[in-house]
This record gives C-alpha cells, sequence and structure tokens, in this order.
C-alpha cells in the first residue's frame, strides 16, 4: 500500500498522549553512531531489552532506547490502545531521539515497527522473531491465540518462549513479568493488519530462530523477502532472542549489520 | 553516508563559462534556495531520493520566517500556530506529545531546529549566502549566482545544478496600501512586519488595519496594551474559535471531511456552528461577511470579538484618507490614532528569477501547478507558497517529495515523468480551493488543504506508477 498523504482520520482524531516509559543506556563517548531503538512485543515492556541488550548494543558504540508502549511494562495503562497508538508511541521517541534512528521491533513488535516506518522515515529496521499478524499466523498457534478470541490475553507460556538452554527459574521469573495488549490491538494482530509503504525506503534486516515455537521459518523467509531480503538465523534459540541464554549472538549479528551498512 | 563536501567543485577540472565568469559544475545536485520549514524538507526529501543538495540560506540560522531572530521574520511576541498540531506538524515527524495544541512560535523555531539536527541538513547550508539570479543551462540544468551576505561582502559564484527548488517564503515583502495624504500624516505608521512586541503599543491610540490574522491578533493586544484601539476592515469576516466542541476547530472541520461529507453539509455544518459558538458578528458593530465559510482564507481567533464587546476594540470601516493629525474613516468619521498598524499582508517576490521562468502574469501572480510547478521548466519547482486552511509544513513536504520523484522519474521512468510533465502544462492556472475567492492578492495562494492534498497524492501516484 503506497504511503498516505491524506490523513483526514488521524488529523481528527489525534492519538491521546500518555506517559511513556523510555529505557536507555548510551555510550561513554559519542562516536557518532545513530541510536538505536527496541520495542517489545505484545505483553512484554522495555524491561526485556534492559536485561542484557541495552547495556550491550551501548558498548559497542550505539545510544540504545527501549520504549514500552501504552498499557506494557511503566507506561501508561490504555485499555483501548490500538495498533496506531503503539506506532505512535514508537514515532514519537524515534522522534525525540537526537539523530534519525534505527527501530527494531520483536514479536507482534515488529507489527508496530512496521506500522512506524510508514509514519517516520528510519534509518533502518530490524523485524526480530516478527509476528506480522494474519490468520495463517494465528492457526499455526491455536493455543496461544485461543484466549484472546474470548477477550483475554495471547497466553504466552515460558516454554515457547525460551529455548531449554536458559535456566527454568529465570525463564519463569521472565514469563511471570508479561502483560498483556489491549483486546483490540490483538483483534488488528489476528485479522491482519497490512501497513503502508515505509517512508524513506530503509534497509530492514529479519532476524529470527527455525526453533521458535511461534514464528515458523517460512514465516521468517516471508517477511525476509516482502523486504527483499533472507533472514538471518539463530538455530537453537526461542521466540525471546533479547532474554534467551544465548542473547549475546543475534545483537552482536545486528550491530554488525549496522556497521557494515553505515 | 557521504555527502559530497567539495563546494565549488572545482576538483572536477571541467570549468565551464557564462558571461566571462567559472562556473563550478555540481553534477547532479539540487539546489534549495532557503532554509525555513519549506527549504528544509526540501533538503530532506531530496537527500532521502538520494540527491545531493546544497541549499543557500541569506541568514545565519534555519527556521527562515519562524526564526524571530531574521530581520525578515514576521513574527511577533505572541504569535502562536492557528492550526493545531497534527495538521501542521511535518507527516514523518511530529511535534511532541507534551506541546500544547496551538504551540508557541518558539516552540516551532525549536521544532525546525531539531528537524535539521534529527536528519542531519545543516551540513547541507551556506549560511549568510544569498542567491542573486537563478538562470537556466543547457538540457534542464541552472546556472546558480550567489554571494556572501556578511558585512565584508564577497565575490559572486556561478555553481550549475541539476534542479532548483526556491523556498524563499512569501511573507516577508510588506504589501504597502496607498492612501491620499499619507506623507503628511504626523502619527507614526508601522507595517506588521516592524510589529514585534505589545510593547510597542503601550499606551498608545492604535488604528489597526487588516482583518486577517495577523491584523485580529494585533488588535487583541491592542485591546490589552493601548490605551484605545480601533480596528478597520474592508470586508466581513467569518471569526472562527480556535476551539468548538471542546476540540481544535481543525480537527472537528477534517472530521467532516474525513466522513467526505459535500461542502454544502459542511458549510451547513459550520454555519450552525459558528452561530452557536459565536453568534451574530454585526451585533458587535462588525461588517457582515460577504462570503460563505470555506470560500476564505479562515480568521482563526476566539479573543478578538470578547474584546470589542469589552470596549477594547471598536471596529472601524475602511480608510478614505489621512489628514495631519487624524485619519477620516469612509463613514466620514475622524478619528486620532498615534500608531498605525497596517496589517495588510505581504507579496511573493523571486528577484532572482526572469518572470517568465515562473510564468508570473502582469500582475506579478505565478502560474504553477500544485503552486509548485511551473510550465517547460521540469527541473524548476517552487516550495510553500500556499496558503493551506491548514499548516503549510505537510504541503510543503509533499511538495518536495513529488519533485524529488519527478527529477528521478525522469531519469528512470521517462515515461511517467512525461505523464505529469502533460498535466503541469495543462493544469498549471488551477486553485485547489474549494470556494470562489476574490482575485485580491491575499487569496492568490489559498488552497483547500483536502482538495489539494488529494491533488499531490494523484501526482505522486503518477510518479510511482501506482494507480
Amino acid at each position: 500500500m503506497t504511503v498516505s498523504v491524506l490523513r483526514l482520520d488521524e488529523w481528527a482524531h489525534p492519538v491521546a498522549p500518555v506517559r511513556r516509559e523510555v529505557l536507555s543506556a548510551t555510550p561513554e563517548l559519542d562516536e557518532g553512531r545513530p541510536p538505536v531503538l527496541f520495542v517489545p512485543g505484545f505483553g512484554h515492556g522495555a524491561w526485556a531489552y534492559a536485561e542484557h541488550w541495552l547495556e550491550h548494543t551501548a558498548s559497542r558504540g550505539f545510544p540504545a532506547y527501549a520504549v514500552s508502549p501504552r498499557g506494557h511494562g511503566a507506561s501508561e495503562a490504555s485499555r483501548k490502545a490500538d495498533l496506531r497508538a503503539y506506532a505512535h508511541d514508537v514515532v514519537q521517541v524515534a522522534a525525540s531521539l537526537p539523530r534519525k534512528a534505527v527501530i527494531a521491533g520483536h514479536g507482534a513488535g515488529a507489527l508496530v515497527v512496521t506500522h512506524a516506518l510508514a509514519r517516520y522515515p528510519a534509518r533502518a529496521a530490524v523485524l526480530l522473531s516478527p509476528v506480522l499478524g494474519g490468520v495463517s499466523a494465528a492457526l499455526r498457534n491455536p493455543g496461544l491465540v485461543l484466549p484472546a478470541l474470548f477477550g483475554g490475553g495471547l497466553r504466552l507460556p515460558a516454554n515457547q518462549l525460551f529455548s531449554r538452554e536458559l535456566p527454568a527459574a529465570a525463564a519463569r521469573a521472565y514469563a511471570k513479568r508479561l502483560g498483556r495488549a489491549s483486546t483490540r490491538a490483538q483483534w488488528q494482530l489476528l485479522r491482519g493488519a497490512t501497513p503502508e509503504r515505509a517512508v524513506g525506503d530503509p534497509p530492514v534486516l529479519v532476524v529470527g530462530s527455525p526453533d521458535d515455537k511461534i514464528v515458523s521459518p517460512a514465516a521468517l523467509k516471508d517477511a525476509a523477502r516482502a523486504y527483499g531480503g533472507a533472514p538471518l538465523l539463530f538455530p537453537g534459540m526461542g521466540h525471546d532472542l533479547m532474554l534467551d541464554a544465548r542473547w549475546r549472538e543475534p545483537i552482536d549479528a545486528i550491530l554488525d549489520w549496522l556497521e557494515k551498512s553505515h | 553516508m557521504s555527502v559530497d563536501q567539495d563546494f565549488g567543485g572545482e576538483l572536477t577540472g571541467t570549468t565551464l563559462w557564462r558571461d566571462g565568469w567559472p562556473v563550478y559544475d555540481r553534477g547532479e545536485t539540487v539546489c534549495v534556495i532557503g532554509a525555513g520549514p519549506s527549504g528544509l524538507t526540501a533538503i530532506k526529501n531530496l537527500k532521502e531520493a538520494g540527491f545531493g543538495v546544497d541549499c543557500y540560506e541569506r541568514e545565519t540560522g534555519v527556521g527562515g520566517a519562524w526564526n524571530w531572530r531574521h530581520d525578515r521574520s514576521p513574527v511577533y511576541a505572541s504569535t502562536h500556530l492557528i492550526s493545531s498540531k497534527p495538521l501542521t506538524q511535518f507527516p514523518d515527524f511530529p511535534m511532541p506529545d507534551e506541546w500544547p495544541d496551538y504551540p508557541h512560535h518558539a516552540l516551532v523555531l525549536s521544532y525546525l531546529e531539531r528537524y535539521a539536527d534529527h536528519f542531519e541538513l545543516r551540513p547541507h547550508i551556506w549560511f549568510g549566502t544569498e542567491v542573486v539570479k537563478v538562470e537556466p543551462a543547457d538540457n534542464g540544468r541552472w546556472d546558480v549566482t550567489t554571494r556572501s551576505t556578511s558585512k565584508y561582502g564577497g565575490a559572486e559564484r556561478i555553481h550549475r545544478y541539476a534542479g532548483v527548488i526556491v523556498a524563499n517564503g512569501h511573507n516577508w515583502s510588506p504589501k504597502m496600501p496607498e492612501y491620499e495624504g499619507l506623507d503628511d500624516y504626523r502619527g507614526t505608521v508601522l507595517h506588521a512586519n516592524a510589529y514585534k512586541d505589545s510593547a510597542q503599543l503601550r499606551g498608545r491610540r492604535v488604528l489597526v488595519v487588516g482583518g486577517g490574522n495577523t491584523g485580529c491578533d494585533i488588535a487583541v493586544e491592542a485591546a490589552q496594551q493601548a490605551a484605545r484601539c480601533w480596528h478597520s476592515t474592508r470586508r466581513g469576516y467569518w471569526y472562527a474559535p480556535k476551539y468548538v466542541l471542546g476540540r481544535p476547530t481543525d480537527q472537528v472541520n477534517d472530521q467532516l471531511l474525513a466522513l467526505r461529507a459535500p461542502m454544502r453539509v459542511r458549510q451547513w455544518f459550520a454555519h450552525r456552528t459558528l452561530k452557536l459558538a459565536v453568534g451574530d458578528v454585526t451585533r458587535f458593530g462588525l461588517p457582515k461577511p460577504d462570503h460563505k465559510v470555506y470560500q476564505s482564507h479562515p480568521v482563526v481567533n476566539s479573543q478578538l470579538l470578547y474584546y470589542v464587546g469589552h470596549g477594547g476594540i471598536t471596529p472601524v470601516p475602511e480608510i478614505a484618507r489621512f489628514h495631519r493629525n487624524s485619519v477620516e474613516l469612509r463613514d466620514g468619521r475622524q478619528i486620532e490614532p498615534d500608531l498605525v498598524v497596517l496589517a495588510t499582508g505581504y507579496l511573493p517576490r523571486f528577484d532572482f528569477l526572469e518572470p517568465e521562468l515562473l510564468g508570473i502574469d502582469q500582475r506579478g501572480k505565478p502560474t504553477l501547478y500544485l503552486h509548485t510547478f511551473p510550465r517547460r521548466h521540469p527541473t524548476l519547482a517552487v516550495a510553500g507558497l500556499v496558503q493551506p486552511d491548514a499548516g503549510v509544513f505537510p504541503l510543503a513536504h509533499w511538495q518536495s517529495v513529488v519533485f524529488a520523484r519527478y527529477l528521478r522519474a525522469r531519469q528512470s521512468a521517462p515515461q511517467r515523468a512525461a505523464e505529469f510533465g502533460r498535466r503541469v502544462e495543462k493544469e498549471a492556472a488551477g486553485t485547489w480551493h474549494e470556494g470562489r475567492t476574490t482575485d485580491s492578492t491575499r487569496h492568490w495562494f489559498e488552497v483547500s488543504h483536502g482538495l489539494y492534498l488529494r491533488e499531490l497524492q494523484r501526482a505522486l501516484d503518477t510518479l510511482e506508477g501506482s494507480r
């Protein structure tokens, strides 16, 4: 879908402002590298990146930020939020950064990022284990989706999110911290909400694991192909790349890619 | 990112000549004239489309009219936006959520400065450099003569560009009305351009001329600060409040547009709403509007009628003539102001371009498709020469996006470029405005943002081949 010039609905009904949680880690020395903004998946919050990735990204010279979309993490609650509101939160934070940002989104947060890309010309984008929605993706995960059909949250048990390498106690602790996205946004995810085309033609990298129990290898390949590339795969890892035992490998690969393409 | 910084192109070795002067070839680089909002978004969008960009700015900072430090800036201390944030911001760089619906001009400047920094536009801008002449060279290219504006001056230099986008603004050259007896008048006469701060009005007996947004703003300030205030308008206007139904008025209006309500329905609704919210302006002694809502650039002011009702502002008709110590009005009344502020608007000026390049007629009005694209010169465009019923920034953004696509399509998709070119030829005299307006210079560049953006979308789809 081409980008829309006339956005009467968006202008007539601007997204209501909310208090947002933004966590950050900045390098000691500003080397002029672009900032990286991480967006968590449904139910997760900025904390998921604060565990390992933010510090690691900063240690490699990239200012790192993570935002909790409304209703997630420590951001203000918002029961009626839709995808547009989540994308708004991402764009607001991206535009507040000193330089043009790289945006990375995980799980359904990747769908949020694709919507944000139509409203902000990111320097580059990374889709991590992307859940881009649609009926076929839902059919693959009936157990996860079923409660959502009746107004509940998506069911995200620890064994679906992490590999066995992560100690069970840690996995349980993470799973306990999960919240849920709004019912409206979940429905949009299930129905599939095709974003408008990204503005500014940013390079897009898709990262995932062939052993992800939520996103199939075929879905990863499709997502990457839509942006003219192949997915970067990390076998043996679970869905939550940033929390799993071998979290260092994917983030290093992403930062290598950023260094090479900029 | 590799910004080509060898300004001057001395290293290219192939020096060209024009009238005995060397011409430095800047290859595929595009020239942007002015670093105000329209110029900044042009730099960003050309850069995003892969073009090299050189921008010339006569001042030493970005922001153009919105930078109060600039001697040509028309802003005064109390200037606020009259369109709300969503309809004013660039479509891909929102204003912060924490800002109010109608930000102050200092916030708007900080927004433009952040835009320039965020997208790293400053390395492309040659500050303190003004454009003296823009002349066509062969193959659709342009020779741009520039000179330093520093007091020490400097030699003129000529660079050759693949394209030029003119963003020199149209709110800086005052339009001065002529009145009989003005030369002998003993009081002070100012154009609104020179009005900066309400301290200028304190204790004075002020006559404000002009019923536009600036005139109404100054009249309100005079009501608060001056000893006396008369407000002279030529015709009746609709005074839209900044809020209706508790929401910014332009957002309520766009809700009706979004429902695709036809013009007449929207007019009916607007008349009803204004009747309830504002009421009959003739009761306040103001002239009855001689046109329907939406037919003319809206005056957005919630305070004018309030101050008229409190006796702070006396509405008066047009000026007939000036006397030595007084002003005679059309109805024969004599008033004795000691300060006259002429909020009579501005005229566009393109001193560096031959008038026929923009199809400028005897009255001074350019003939441009979408007020942007001239006939016969596909590599030339004007940005921001519009007066919409919304903010200018989003319109200027899409103008430069379309210009960048057009330049690209001329190389990569000549058929689509030709189709666009035919539309420019055919529709250069269009208006993109819903109402019939008078032919006053004030209304030359008025556009309805709905109609205008729809046409820009059509242009974009043509160039991208995605209809």
